[in-house]
């Protein structure tokens, strides 16, 4: 069939298997070491990073120009009503800054912490989000050198997100708490109680997570709990919010109780997060 | 040469607009498999070899940046690409039903293989659950998608006529 016959062809057969060996061959060794994620990581990230950011933003445009568009008529009526209350506020704020000058003079004078130890947090913009309908994570504009690692926090406006599991030089991927096959440990904070927080596919077109084996010997937990991150994890900080529960229901073995919560962060309109740049068990030796 | 350029810069572009456009398109948090069309348009339009190493490549940028194991997905697109390629006989380039039909499996497939490999063995049974609200509703979004990429293609082929049979001008944008 073909006319100009190339110097020297492989038949397809002997690629596929070739290929099929070396995809085993791979899978074997990055189940038991990090051998080629590294490398691979690294050079993908540079070739695709700076098209995915390029995209995102434009992606990004796109859609807040058309949300613009169909809100353009309530925004100005809001606007009206906006400018009256700038105005009371302005009092009131005044009034306040007097109030809060007075507060921060005696806090100082009790010598005051702030209430949470704070911790070092990096922003981050979300380039890209998982190409399959299965898991949920997205990728990252910030790397290795920006000082990311594997099992750092990620947190966004008040809640957790997730953590990262993979890094490269430029990107890193963070999976998301409510990926199907991730778990966290949780505690409600009105009673200390442990509780397991798992993603769940089944439930995630409802926005909801599923928790399970809470013991709750008082019967104290209740809608509406807030759910915050234990300080059992060996990954996780103690004290992020996780969420708050929509729904509780006893176990067929009338010891633990399972239910849902619905997560403090949206993961949909997700553009920014902030990573925390400390691990956990840097900062347990940090606090010895 | 050419064609082989050609081929690499599809692969990456398609990635990325995998991981970008498609989850801006997304409907209820579905969004469509453009991997799934290229590496199985690359077997069905451009024969065995092609198909296996576009779906190879595809499959390994998916492992590197979404997937936990490197070489699962590798495994998956090439062998997608690999069963296309059968059908290189009986696919015309400017003929859309067949292309669609295919596309529609492969994409089957892939739900399929995922959810028996990632899920089931993980105890997530419930396997009509899956089929409903993920399987089908990606493989009906990826049929659209496949229709708007078959346009493009033959737009393209309209404006850059092919100079052999053998070139690797694709029909993605």
């Amino acid at each position: 069939m073909k006319q100009k016959r190339p110097r020297f062809t492989l038949p397809s057969n002997y690629i596929l298997l070739f290929l099929t060996i070396v995809s085993v061959v791979l899978m074997l060794v990055t189940f038991t070491t990090d051998l080629f994620n590294g490398v691979l990581a690294d050079v993908s990230g540079h070739v695709t990073v700076p098209f995915q950011r390029g995209i995102s933003v434009a992606g990004r445009y796109l859609s807040e120009r058309t949300e613009d568009l169909a809100t353009i008529r309530s925004l100005q009526e809001e606007n009206d009503t906006l400018r009256e209350q700038v105005d009371q506020l302005t009092i009131e704020n005044n009034t306040l800054m007097q109030e809060r000058y007075e507060l921060n003079n005696l806090r100082s004078l009790y010598q005051l912490d702030q209430e949470y130890s704070e911790y070092d947090k990096i922003g981050a913009r979300v380039i890209g989000k998982d190409g399959g309908n299965w898991f949920s994570s997205f990728i990252v504009d910030k790397g290795e050198n920006d000082g990311i690692a594997v099992n750092m926090n990620v947190i966004a406006g008040s809640g957790l997100v997730g953590t990262v599991t993979k890094v490269g030089d430029n990107w890193a991927r963070v999976t998301s708490i409510i990926d199907d096959s991730s778990n966290v440990s949780g505690m409600i904070l009105a009673t200390g109680d442990n509780l397991i927080v798992s993603g769940d596919l089944e439930l995630m077109d409802r926005n909801n997570i599923r928790f399970e084996k809470l013991i709750d010997s008082a019967d104290k937990v209740k809608e509406g709990d807030k759910i915050v991150t234990s300080n059992i994890s060996d990954i996780y900080f103690p004290g992020l919010l996780i969420g708050y529960i929509t729904s509780i229901d006893a176990d067929s073995n009338n010891l633990t109780h399972s239910g849902r919560l619905t997560p403090a962060v949206d993961f949909e309109h997700m553009d920014e997060v902030l990573i925390i740049t400390q691990l956990k068990d840097d900062y347990d030796e940090f606090e010895e | 040469m050419k064609e082989k350029i050609i081929g690499v810069i599809i692969v990456i572009f398609s990635f990325i607009c995998q991981v970008t456009i498609c989850k801006f398109i997304a409907l209820n948090d579905i969004g469509p498999n453009l991997l799934v069309i290229v590496a199985a348009s690359f077997g069905f339009l451009y024969g065995k070899k092609p198909g296996i190493i576009a779906g190879f490549f595809i499959g390994l940028l998916f492992d590197v940046f979404c997937g936990n194991i490197l070489g699962f997905y590798a495994l998956l697109f090439m062998y997608i690409g690999f069963f296309n390629s059968f059908f290189k006989q009986l696919v015309y380039k400017d003929e859309l039903p067949l292309q669609l039909l295919l596309v529609g499996v492969s994409d089957l497939f892939y739900g399929i293989i995922v959810y028996l490999l990632l899920f089931l063995l993980r105890g997530k049974f419930h396997f009509g659950y899956y089929t409903l609200h993920i399987i089908l509703p990606e493989v009906i979004y990826t049929v659209i998608l496949e229709i708007i990429v078959f346009f493009i293609g033959s737009l393209i082929r309209k404006i850059i006529p092919e100079e052999t049979d053998r070139s690797e001008k694709k029909e993605i944008a």
